[in-house]
């Protein structure tokens, strides 16, 4: 071996740099990245099946029919006549049943009849193609109505002779589609931006959480400055997430390109796809790191698990209040509710993701990004303070939690002293 | 009192016999919540010492112990370690093995090691290479590519002990290092602390166990209640009580009683008394000459435990003994 080390320490980011790559590499390797990996899955395996009982229970449930009940002649007419249409509307002509045939004089109550039938009889048309009633639910009639009087039209020989054939000159889209789409887009980005934050926010903290379970923090803290620590963990999360949104990419793109498709048949964000995905890889790391800093602040207080979620919910609460605000604030472009959501720091990153898909400027983005990364200076500052103060004053075994009765009684005056100090208390 | 921060900078300050110092600490103060925890406490521990700093649980050894390496700063006082006023400034040649273990429970031993070793600035590559090494010399090599979580409570305490040590510090600091320890690995533990001073390394080390500083320090300092009231040689405290004499007379009785001293109390043929402070050649002149028929007399030093029980307070020691474990105090 060497001669007995001279001295000196680590500055605050080599050995930040050593606890994030240790931190990384267990990340990485650990059971619990192939679980954050297959995350996303779960949603769309959860949403592919129920979208698939939804659509087998929609097959299942008989589409609303449309009866009639006239007399013979016109109840003829009447079919023949939603045939014709059915041909030119394609799926606009409901079902038509026969409900009754009706001798000469005979009368006919449809409400009645209504209520009586077994048959899926969403409204009935009676009277005659000339004057027909048209009897059910107010939303089902009305909707109805036009093309119950194209039909009757047609059958009492008052509709059009012919119908021109329309020629069809397809376009990509249209504004109303454009912006329509892009809405779907911001919406898409601020919703992954969202759950992607909050989930890695919660595994720094249970990762914190867990270093502190294994007490290791105080070697930690004798050896490196306590900032390191935060900074390094709250890093180290990043780069794992980064590797998370890598191989996610990956896969998604590749399945996608296999199956023959491109990225141009999503709706496109305004500031373009490269800008947008760029954007949101740099939001979402200045919203991970706004949120990360205050949940590990948070995390230094707590000594369990269940004190972690009671700390963490008024945080989690208030970001979906902040996510929901951002959501509002994208109806509202150029709004001064857009602006203030943008200025708020923890909102900020998501209403300008919603933003990138809307509106093709980039300035703002500038603006923006910097804002945030100023918020993020000052709040993983503030962060780390509260963590080093914090991080040293509690702990699994911690004197605020041993209790007085298992104590020998003559040092008992002394327990406050560890009680006090709150850290890990020996055990002999 | 001594400005620390005007001590010269080349090695440390020395105490009052001229020895250099590997600690030094005026008036450490740290209150918690309006506690006082550590209420002024003096340390000047030499370099290459083996120094202990001996206590009740609760006492604030360990809080004195993380104001000197700095994990928590003293809310008044003066520490220099090393030669620095901020002992996180000289973190890389120091090791400390905290009273509460821990270990990343997934982390192969060697890792461990290397890892300790790379918080104190050793490269990690160089950490591997001497976690292995180490490992192996303390018949440990079958553990090398274990995982911590693989490991007995005991062999991980051994592999963080081993980490506290791969960057070879220049001072070492245990904070109840033979908790939790079995008797052999006590001893081990006792030996490897006198083969780290052997060569040079300072060694503080907390113990609530008084045999284990009778056996192995120098120095140490007496804490209780925040406070220190003795620190120095081990000789020095057991000499702070007078020693035991035991003498065994054939004369049952005569002037030469009157001699004995005050104190004197008999058991059978035998008398047991504190040494007089005049010594013992006035008192063995006046037992002749009162032709007492002295059979034997020994004077005993008195032990550290005696010592404590008279610097620190019985109380305090009452303490000490309820504070071993089971096994000890059988």
């Amino acid at each position: 071996m060497t001669s007995p080390n001279r001295g000196g320490r680590l500055s605050t980011l080599a050995a930040a740099y050593i606890i994030a790559r240790r931190d990384f590499a267990a990340s990485l390797f650990s059971r619990s990245f192939i679980f954050f990996l297959l995350g996303p899955l779960f949603p769309l395996l959860v949403g592919g099946l129920a979208g698939g009982i939804g659509a087998k229970v929609q097959q299942n449930v008989e589409t609303p029919k449309l009866g009639v009940a006239m007399n013979e002649a016109d109840v003829i007419a009447m079919t023949r006549a939603r045939s014709e249409l059915a041909g030119k509307l394609n799926q606009g002509v409901p079902d038509l049943v026969e409900v009754k045939r009706l001798k000469p004089g005979e009368s006919f109550d449809p409400a009645a009849e209504m209520a009586r039938s077994h048959a899926n009889l969403a409204a009935i048309v009676s009277g005659t193609p000339q004057a027909p009633v048209l009897t059910g639910p107010p939303d089902r009639i009305e909707r109805w109505q036009g093309v119950v009087s194209m039909m009757a039209a047609e059958a009492a020989g008052l509709g059009p002779k012919a119908y021109p054939p329309v020629a069809l000159s397809k376009t990509a889209t249209s504004t109303a589609d454009r912006n329509s789409s892009r809405v779907i887009t911001a919406q898409a980005g601020q919703v992954v931006l969202f759950l992607l934050t909050m989930l890695l926010a919660g595994m720094v903290l249970s990762n914190l959480v867990e270093e502190k379970g294994n007490k290791i923090i105080e070697v930690l803290a004798a050896a490196i400055p306590m900032d390191s620590v935060f900074l390094g963990k709250l890093f180290a999360m990043l780069a794992v997430s980064w590797v998370g949104l890598s191989v996610w990419g990956l896969m998604i793109g590749t399945v996608w390109i296999g199956a023959g498709h491109s990225l141009g048949e999503f709706p496109a964000p305004a500031v373009g796809w490269p800008m947008f995905l760029a954007l949101a890889v740099i939001y979402f790391s200045l919203a991970y790191l706004l949120l990360g800093s205050l949940f590990l602040a948070i995390g230094s207080m707590a000594t369990t698990i269940r004190e972690v979620q009671t700390l963490s919910m008024p945080i989690s609460m208030i970001q979906l209040i902040n996510f929901f605000f951002a959501s509002y604030a994208m109806s509202k472009p150029g709004s001064a509710i857009e602006l203030i959501a943008a200025i708020i720091p923890f909102s900020s990153p998501f209403t300008m993701i919603a933003r990138a898909a809307q509106s093709p400027e980039l300035w703002p983005h500038a603006v923006a990004i910097g804002w945030e990364m100023l918020c993020v200076a000052i709040l993983v500052r503030i962060g780390a303070r509260l963590f080093r103060t914090w991080v040293m004053k509690s702990g699994p075994s911690g004197g605020n939690k041993r209790r007085w009765w298992h104590r020998p009684a003559a040092v008992a005056a002394n327990t406050a002293a560890k009680a006090g100090e709150g850290l890990p208390a020996p055990h002999h | 009192m001594m400005k620390l921060g005007e001590a010269p900078m080349a090695g440390n300050v020395g105490d009052a016999a001229g020895r250099p110092l590997a600690i030094e600490a005026r008036g450490l103060v740290k209150t918690f919540d309006g506690f006082t925890a550590v209420d002024g406490v003096d340390l000047s521990v030499p370099q290459g010492a083996i120094y202990g700093v001996l206590g009740p649980n609760g006492a604030g050894k360990t809080t004195t112990l993380r104001m000197l390496l700095g994990i928590i700063d003293p809310d008044a006082g003066l520490r220099r370690v090393l030669g620095h006023d901020r002992p996180q400034e000289i973190a890389h040649a120091i090791g400390y093995l905290p009273e509460e273990r821990g270990l990343y429970p997934a982390m192969k031993a060697y890792e461990a090691i290397a890892f300790l070793g790379a918080l104190r600035g050793l490269p990690l590559a160089e950490g591997r290479k001497r976690g292995k090494l180490l490992l192996e010399e303390h018949g440990l090599g079958y553990a090398i590519d274990r995982q911590i979580r693989q490991l007995s409570k005991g062999m991980a305490q051994q592999v963080q002990l081993l980490g506290t040590l791969v960057h070879e510090p220049r001072l070492v600091v245990f904070d109840e290092p033979f908790s939790g320890l079995d008797a052999l690995n006590q001893g081990k533990l006792e030996k490897m602390i006198r083969a780290l001073a052997a060569r040079g390394t300072t060694v503080i080390f907390s113990t609530h166990v008084i045999a284990h500083a009778e056996r192995l320090c120098d120095e140490v300092a007496i804490i209780a209640g925040g406070k220190v009231p003795f620190a120095g040689p081990v000789g020095v405290a057991r000499d702070r009580i007078r020693p035991q004499v035991r003498l065994e007379t054939r004369a049952r009785d005569g002037a030469w009683r009157r001699a004995l001293p005050a104190d004197a109390l008999p058991e059978g043929a035998f008398w047991n008394f504190t040494l007089p402070e005049s010594g013992i050649e006035p008192l063995l002149r006046a037992l002749i000459e009162g032709e007492a028929g002295i059979l034997s007399l020994s004077i005993e030093r008195a032990g550290l435990h005696d010592a404590f029980v008279a610097i620190a307070g019985e109380a305090a020691a009452r303490a000490l003994e309820e504070d071993k474990p089971e096994e000890q105090r059988r």
